[in-house]
C-alpha cells in the first residue's frame, strides 16, 4: 500500500535556526492525522514542506499525486463571489469536480451569488474546503482551519470533512491548537515541538499505552511495565506519573487512570528540550 | 432506525461505546434480526467523528456475529447477543455482591468501587484486546 505521505529526516533551515529537523513520517492512506504542537514547533513549515511551497534544506517528502492544502485563515478572493470562485477551481483544476463542490455548497446553505467577502467566517471557510476538495485530492493538507470558527463554525467544518473521508476515503492531515476538537475526529496523532517529532502513531495505541499512575510518593526506583515517565508531580506523601506503559501496571500501590489526548499532549509537550529525541513514526493502520 | 451518541466524559473509548449501543439495543429488543444500522456516513455526519472509528465498531460487531455486512447494502443485524444463559445471571450477582461487601468492609465508598471497576474492567479489556 502506497503511504498517503511519508517523509525521512526532513528539515528545513532558516539561517541559523531549524524550522523542522529530522521528521520521518509514514501516513497510510485513509487516515485523518491531528498535527499538534505549540505555536513555532513547525506544524507549518512540515505542511509548507509537503506541498511543495518550501524546498527542505535536507530529507524527502513522497506524497500521493494529488495534494490539497487550505492555507491558515483560508485565504480566498474577498471580491469573488462564491460562483466566481468554483468557476476559478474548475478553469484552474483539471480533476476538478464541479456538481460535488454545488452540492456541498447548496447543501450548506452558501448563496452562489454572494461575494465571499460578505460571508460569515465559518461559511468562507467551507468555500475554502469546497474549493480544496474539488479538486478531489488524495490527501488534503489543513493549516489550523479551526483557529477563527465559533464551536458551531468547527463543528460544521469537522462534519463537511469528516463526511467527505467517509464518501471519498482521502486521508487527512490537519495542525491544530484546539486538542479537544481533535479527539473525535482524528484516528492518528504527530506532536510537535521546537522542530521535533516527539510523539506519533495510531491515536488509539497512543491512549492505551499511556496511563496515569497515583500513589505513594517515590521519585526513583523502577515501577514494573512503565517504559518511560513523561510528566512526574510530587507532593508530600503522594506521586502523580504519567507514563509510558509497555503492559498492566500490577503494583497495587499505584491506581491506574486513562489519559485524555489533550492530557496527553500536555505532558508531551512539558518535557524538557533536552527530552526531545527525535524518532521514527510510523503512522500505519 | 438507531441513533448513536457519544459521551465524551465517560473515558471509554468512542467505537466501544459504538459497540455498546448496538448490543444493549439488541438485548432491549429495539434492535432485532434483519434490522439495518445506519451507514457509516449518516453516523459520520450525525456524530460528527472519524469514519474509521465507525468502522472499527462495526468490524467489532461483525467479528462478534452479531451483525453482518452485505456488498454495497449496508449493515444488517445477524443474530441478538447470546452472552451468559439467564440461568448464570443469579450466580454472578451473587458474587458481585459479595465483593461489594467486601469491598465496603475495607473503606471503599461508591466513587472508590466504581473507579476501581472501571480501571479493572479496562485492562482486562485491554489485556484482551492485547492478545486478541
Amino acid at each position: 500500500m502506497t503511504p498517503a505521505l511519508e517523509t525521512l529526516r526532513l528539515g528545513r533551515r532558516y539561517g541559523r535556526n531549524w524550522a523542522l529537523q529530522d521528521c520521518s513520517l509514514t501516513i497510510a492512506p485513509g487516515h485523518v492525522t491531528a498535527l499538534v504542537g505549540p505555536n513555532g514547533a513547525g506544524k507549518t513549515t512540515l505542511l509548507h514542506l509537503v506541498t511543495g511551497f518550501l524546498t527542505p534544506t535536507t530529507g524527502v517528502v513522497r506524497t500521493l499525486a494529488r495534494v490539497g492544502f487550505v492555507a491558515q485563515g483560508q485565504p480566498l478572493y474577498r471580491s469573488f463571489t462564491v460562483e466566481d470562485t468554483l468557476v476559478m477551481g474548475r478553469r484552474l483544476n483539471r480533476t476538478w469536480d464541479d456538481e460535488r463542490a454545488r452540492k456541498r455548497l447548496h447543501g450548506l446553505g452558501i448563496p452562489l451569488s454572494r461575494p465571499v467577502g460578505r460571508l460569515s467566517g465559518g461559511q468562507q471557510a467551507q468555500v475554502a474546503l469546497a474549493l480544496a476538495l474539488g479538486r478531489r485530492p488524495e490527501l488534503l493538507l489543513l493549516d489550523e482551519p479551526l483557529a477563527s470558527l465559533d464551536p458551531l463554525a468547527r463543528h460544521e467544518f469537522l462534519r463537511t470533512l469528516m463526511e467527505s473521508v467517509a464518501e471519498e476515503g482521502l486521508s487527512v492531515v490537519l495542525s491544530s491548537h484546539d486538542i479537544a476538537d481533535l479527539a473525535r475526529v482524528c484516528d492518528h496523532v504527530v506532536i510537535l515541538s521546537a522542530s521535533r517529532v516527539l510523539l506519533g502513531g495510531d491515536l488509539a495505541d497512543v491512549l492505551r499505552t499511556h496511563k496515569r499512575l497515583t500513589g505513594p510518593r517515590r521519585e526513583n526506583g523502577r515501577i514494573a511495565n512503565v517504559e518511560r515517565v513523561i510528566e512526574a508531580r510530587h507532593a508530600e506523601r503522594q506521586s502523580t506519573l504519567l507514563a509510558r506503559v509497555g503492559g498492566p501496571i500490577l503494583d497495587p500501590a499505584w491506581q491506574v487512570e486513562d489519559v485524555s489526548l489533550e492530557g496527553l499532549v500536555l505532558a508531551y509537550l512539558a518535557l524538557p528540550s533536552t527530552a526531545l529525541i527525535a524518532q521514527r513514526v510510523e503512522v500505519l493502520p | 432506525m438507531l441513533t448513536f451518541h457519544l459521551d465524551e466524559s465517560s473515558g471509554v473509548p468512542a467505537y466501544l461505546q459504538l459497540v455498546q449501543q448496538v448490543t444493549y439495543a439488541l438485548r432491549l429488543g429495539l434492535l432485532q434480526v434483519g434490522d439495518q444500522l445506519p451507514s457509516v456516513r449518516e453516523v459520520v455526519a450525525a456524530l460528527v467523528i472519524n469514519p474509521n472509528t465507525v468502522l472499527k465498531a462495526y468490524r467489532e460487531l461483525e467479528r462478534m456475529g452479531l451483525v453482518a455486512s452485505r456488498q454495497g447494502r449496508g449493515t444488517f443485524v445477524a443474530r441478538t447477543p447470546g452472552g451468559a444463559p439467564p440461568g448464570e445471571l443469579p450466580a454472578l450477582r451473587q458474587d458481585l455482591l459479595r465483593w461489594l461487601e467486601r469491598a465496603g468492609e475495607a473503606g471503599l465508598d461508591a466513587d472508590g468501587v466504581l473507579a476501581l471497576f472501571m480501571s479493572t474492567f479496562r485492562e482486562a479489556q485491554d489485556r484482551g484486546r492485547a492478545t486478541a
